[in-house]
């Protein structure tokens, strides 16, 4: 299936995308503006409070294309981060004491640097998450040494894996992901992580898979550790529920499947005051493939950069700006206030 | 007055029956939330309960709401249909245990 940019989609265009968050509905319903909810509760204009993680987006090349994916990834996607791009990373890193690298794609081993780049950070003694998307690991035979490579640099896994269903999982994410993915978790299994005292961590990050919220994280963790140690003999550490965020395929998802409205509605009535206080912006700064600054990666698929009194750029790195700025908002952040909220660490609330 | 008995839309009003009678209402609901909260049976397998029961009382909005509901709780399509066994064998059993009855009164009946 090509990405929605290949096909030329309206939604490939961020521009639509934001009108079809910020007009009224086709039904006539025009949700209230995020920036009210949040005056409401004394959040606006939202702030930063102290960075604590470094989110780098080295690409949007994916060996899969999923029906809710975010960032409109998959193999015809050209657009990855360059060294030179990464060595200003890693230049603004030595700067500050920032401890996590969050390093996030596509799937952001297939950019020909990401080896290189996870060494480097290694070297500045921070702590690197990656976001495997599994099925890279078995993917091509260049990539089954994944797990001893991520073993090595101490790297904490966290990976999607939206059911412990081959049916749903697969509905989602495509034909054949949820056995590779089974696969690759007995890899990583194999080398000790997910595994009890290795210090190997293996998280899974459920979304739903479809046009409903993710309910009580700790009971679907619960349930998928019982499916998947009985039906696969794997295990995990910890099960992160997010909630899937209305904005390229997953927009295009609910607008096709004319569930828009339902699930705006629903967000909407979700608001809660505790999850907005605890939104992942407030502690992330996020870099796109080309090295542009974000307050987060929905922001930076939606090319929302951050505010104009902040640095642009990673080569004009400064955290004293970026921590005074004001956190760019609009409709889409109505995904991470529901319920018991949604970050790339699950639950807030 | 609308032209079918049944509005999805009326789901989301469900709040609304406190206008008539805000007291009922409010104890109404207190109980409903206190009731499906983590007990002694997980949140989850209340939602598969109500579920199975919406199908038993044969209410629309129920079958919608708790349709979701046990969906965003991560259970699975068979784990749902099950629960609506349940009720279809509790509903075919009720019906079929009364055929003892039947059978009582025939034969207090016939020669």
């Amino acid at each position: 299936m090509p990405s929605l940019k290949k096909l030329n989609h309206e939604l490939a265009d961020t521009f639509i995308q934001l009108e079809v968050l910020n007009q009224a509905t086709q039904r006539g319903i025009h949700f209230p503006f995020f920036t009210q909810k949040l005056r409401d509760i004394n959040l606006f204009p939202l702030r930063p409070v102290a960075l604590e993680i470094f989110q780098v987006n080295v690409g949007k090349m994916c060996n899969q294309v999923c029906k809710h994916c975010h960032v409109d990834a998959g193999p015809d996607r050209i657009e990855i981060m360059n060294r030179e791009t990464m060595q200003y990373c890693l230049d603004a890193l030595a700067q500050t004491n920032i401890q996590t690298v969050d390093i996030t794609g596509g799937a952001p081993e297939m950019n020909p640097n990401f080896r290189w780049f996870v060494s480097e950070i290694r070297k500045l003694g921070r702590q690197i998450i990656v976001r495997c998307n599994l099925t890279i690991i078995v993917a091509n035979k260049k990539y089954h040494d994944l797990p001893a490579f991520f073993k090595e640099n101490q790297v904490h896994v966290i990976s999607s894996l939206p059911y412990f269903s081959a049916a749903r999982t697969n509905a989602q994410r495509g034909d054949g992901v949820f056995e590779d993915s089974i696969r690759a978790l007995n890899m990583l299994n194999a080398v000790g992580y997910g595994k009890d005292n290795t210090n190997l961590i293996l998280d899974l990050v459920y979304n739903p898979s479809g046009a409903f919220l993710p309910g009580n994280q700790l009971s679907i963790e619960a349930e998928f550790k019982k499916k998947l140690k009985a039906g696969y003999a794997i295990d995990f550490n910890h099960l992160f529920a997010i909630t899937n965020l209305p904005i390229s395929r997953f927009l295009d998802y609910l607008v096709q499947s004319k569930n828009y409205d339902a699930y705006m509605e629903k967000l909407v009535n979700a608001f809660n005051p505790a999850a907005a206080a605890h939104v992942m912006c407030r502690n992330t700064i996020s870099i796109g493939w080309d090295g542009f600054l974000y307050d987060c990666d929905f922001n930076q698929m939606l090319e929302l950069k951050v505010s104009k009194t902040a640095p642009q750029h990673i080569r004009e790195f400064n955290e004293y700006l970026l921590q005074n700025r004001d956190i760019v908002i609009n409709q889409h952040c109505y995904g991470c206030t529901a319920g018991a909220g949604s970050s790339c660490g699950g639950a807030t609330a | 007055m609308e032209k079918t008995y049944y509005n999805p839309e009326d789901l989301k009003k469900f709040g609304n029956i406190s206008e008539f009678s805000p007291k009922l209402a409010e104890k109404f609901f207190s109980y409903y939330g206190e009731v499906f909260a983590e007990g002694e049976l997980t949140a989850r397998e209340k939602s598969l309960i109500a579920l199975a029961v919406a199908h038993t009382v044969q209410c629309p909005y129920c079958i919608d709401a708790y349709t979701v509901d046990t969906l965003e709780k991560g259970c699975t399509e068979g784990q749902m249909m099950e629960a609506i066994h349940v009720a279809a064998a509790i509903r075919g059993g009720s019906s079929l245990v009364h055929g003892v009855q039947m059978m009582n009164k025939v034969k207090d009946i016939l020669m």
